[in-house]
């Protein structure tokens, strides 16, 4: 982090000055995003202590094939300090949607940024890399995405994928995929890539994986599945508070019955709470106001892998992709079990016909044995 | 008619008293983990009026497929041990193929009991040839679906280390929903598994009239005495290991 050439950017606590902010807004912050990435109390002073010496960290913040709603998400988390001033602070040299300057400018600003801060500067992913037709489907200042990301990732200290979209292809890679939308870790081999799924991610999360990079030089802890283990390794279902309409047995069967007006639980109707990770019931949406499961929604796995192409929204048994159409596992049985029943009657009769004379013979020399004993 | 039609029959000893106890322990378990699954997959329609806080349903029913599913998991690891320890009738190379003769039988007893060909009736005393290949499937099956029901419980268990062990396999699934399909799937083989496999053990006792089915109960088999001395003299059994 202690880069020479970055000794003359001003630090975090600087700008949060120059943009007119307290230290004690500037504490607030510093602990609600310890809290946020769950390091003990101990650690804020960490935080602070990160945010007040270490200087603005350069970042480059691509877009692919995305619908900006990750950059939305950012930009509307709850904290006024994570929307005003860590966006800025976080020096955002290159950002399709945010920054001002535009053509060559702009690519002036972002190779300034590459060259300058080799090995120094977070690389921003949003959007998934079309590969199909040689990345035709989305090129920018005449490069294809794949171009522009690999020479982006090249001298980057930390890439983050934001978003369902770059962890996971989201909506455009699901089936059939026509462009070949991939997520930016299957293009980037050998790099690490921390994975912010979710359509879009929470924007404290957001802020919460920046600040753990700053302040700690290093990735945070990541899942099997590549996402930070501080938001990721929670089931919706594990911190929704209908949970206990859940463990009662009490569910709501359709939308708009009177269980749905009790607010009992929304597995039956498709809630994927149970197999989703992600930290909407503690951090919840827009400033903490709600997420779609208070709002009587089920979770539909927004920030889980292919979850376009996982079953059906609002039906528990998930559609089993492979079988004929669409099939659920319990359609596969049923037809397999039907078949089973057809086949071992058919063998229970052919047994009888077939094997007429063994059974006969086993039948006659129980009864001969039966006989004998009368006598 | 003459009594020469009748043969001797030998009794054997085919399933010790821990094969026999694994058998129906076995079945219990998986009755129960289909069932509580079943439930799980798709919780009925509860009515009533008391408050959520006074109601457990859902959460005995998990409960008890988890307590199975433990039961379930050293059960098998225990007849695991058992294949290495236990009588030849018990032993692993009954399950998998370790010589010609074994495809041979296979091949007879596909033969007989399938395409139901008349021909000299297969000799095994223990498992047949044919069933003891499709135990071992019986058993991949049970691994995969501790696998992936460990692999589910791993992030709702209490965190002791057990579970623990199998926290990386959401991730070669790409995620706990298409884990769930896997598990749910996996089920129906164990319901067609057992169709079938009561439904054999019917027709052998039908059509061998040696005791098939009372020898998971008391461990014997009767068997013929002709066959039993051709038995002597074939290579086909696995040695005691
Ligand atoms: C014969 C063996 C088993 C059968 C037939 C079985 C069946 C099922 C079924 C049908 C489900 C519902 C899946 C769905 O949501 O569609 C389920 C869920 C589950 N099973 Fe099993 N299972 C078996 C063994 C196991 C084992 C060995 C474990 C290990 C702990 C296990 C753990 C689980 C877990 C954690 C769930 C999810 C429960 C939840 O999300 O609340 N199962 N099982
Ligand atoms: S609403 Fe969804 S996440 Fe909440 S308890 Fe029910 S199934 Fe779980
Ligand atoms: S509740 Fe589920 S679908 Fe909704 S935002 Fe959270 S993880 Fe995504």
């Amino acid at each position: 982090m202690d880069n020479p050439t970055a000794q003359k950017s001003p630090t975090y606590l600087e700008e949060f000055k120059r943009k007119g902010y307290s230290r004690k807004d500037f504490l607030k912050f510093c602990t609600l995003m310890a809290a946020y990435l769950g390091l003990e109390n101990s650690s804020v002073g960490q935080v602070v202590q990160a945010l007040t010496n270490k200087p603005r960290l350069p970042v480059i913040w691509l877009h692919f094939q995305e619908c900006t709603c990750c950059s939305e998400s950012f930009i509307r988390s709850s904290h006024p300090i994570v929307a005003d001033v860590l966006l800025d602070q976080i020096s955002l040299d290159y950002s399709e949607t945010l920054m001002a300057a535009s053509g060559h400018q702009a690519e002036e600003a972002m190779k300034n940024t590459m060259t300058k801060y080799k090995g120094e500067y977070i690389l921003c992913v949003e959007g998934s890399v079309p590969t199909a037709a040689d990345g035709v489907y989305c090129m920018i200042g005449g490069k294809t995405s794949l171009q522009i990301l690999e020479e982006a990732a090249e001298g980057a200290k930390a890439i983050i994928a934001w978003g369902s979209c770059a962890s996971n292809g989201c909506v455009q890679a699901a089936k059939p995929n026509p462009t070949s939308a991939t997520p930016i870790h299957k293009l980037l081999k050998g790099k690490p890539v921390i994975k912010v799924p979710g359509c879009p991610p929470i924007g404290e999360v957001m802020a919460g994986v920046i600040v753990h990079v700053v302040t700690f030089g290093r990735l945070p802890e990541l899942d099997g599945l590549g996402r930070p283990k501080a938001f990721y390794s929670k089931r919706v279902h594990d911190t929704c508070y209908r949970r206990p309409y859940y463990d009662a047995g009490l569910y709501v069967e359709s939308f708009d019955d009177e269980n749905a007006r009790k607010g009992y639980c929304l597995y039956k109707v498709g809630c994927k709470g149970p197999s989703t990770y992600n930290a909407c019931g503690v951090t919840k949406w827009n400033n903490g106001v709600s997420f779609p499961i208070q709002s009587g929604h089920g979770c539909f796995g927004c920030s889980e892998e292919n979850y376009w192409d996982n079953g059906r929204i609002y039906e528990r048994a998930s559609a089993f992709p492979g079988f004929g159409i669409e099939a659920t596992a319990d359609k596969v049985g049923k037809v397999a079990l039907a078949a089973t029943g057809v086949a071992l009657a058919a063998h229970a009769v052919m047994t009888n016909v077939r094997k007429k004379k063994l059974i006969k013979n086993l039948e006659k020399e129980g009864k001969q044995s039966e006989q004998e004993l009368k006598k | 008619m003459a009594n020469v039609n009748s043969p001797k029959l030998r009794r054997v000893y085919v399933w010790e008293q821990p094969v026999r106890i694994y058998h129906w322990l076995n079945a219990l378990v998986i009755l129960v983990l289909i069932a509580t699954g079943f439930f799980i997959a798709d919780p009925l329609t509860i009515q009533s009026s008391r408050e959520a806080a006074d109601q457990f349903t859902m959460g005995w029913i998990r409960t008890i497929h988890f307590v199975a599913s433990y039961i379930f998991f050293f059960n098998f690891l225990f007849r695991i041990y058992w294949g290495f320890v236990g009588n030849k009738y018990a032993n692993w190379k009954q399950f998998i193929p370790t010589s010609r003769h074994f495809f041979r039988e296979i091949w007879s007893v596909f033969k007989i009991d399938i395409l139901m060909l008349r021909g000299k009736e297969h000799l095994s005393v223990g498992h047949n040839a044919l069933a003891g290949f499709i135990y071992f499937f019986m058993f991949l099956a049970f691994l995969v679906q501790s696998i992936t029901g460990f692999g589910l419980y791993a992030s709702m268990s209490s965190g002791w280390w057990f579970p623990q062990l199998f926290s990386w396999v959401p991730a070669m699934f790409g995620g706990d929903i298409f884990l769930r399909q896997v598990h749910h799937l996996t089920m129906w083989f164990f319901i067609l598994f057992t169709l079938f496999h009561v439904y054999l053990v019917f027709y052998h006792d039908y059509v061998e009239g040696r005791g098939e089915i009372s020898s998971m109960g008391g461990g014997w088999k009767f068997i013929e005495d002709d066959v039993f001395e051709k038995h002597m003299e074939l290579p086909n059994e696995p040695p005691k290991s």
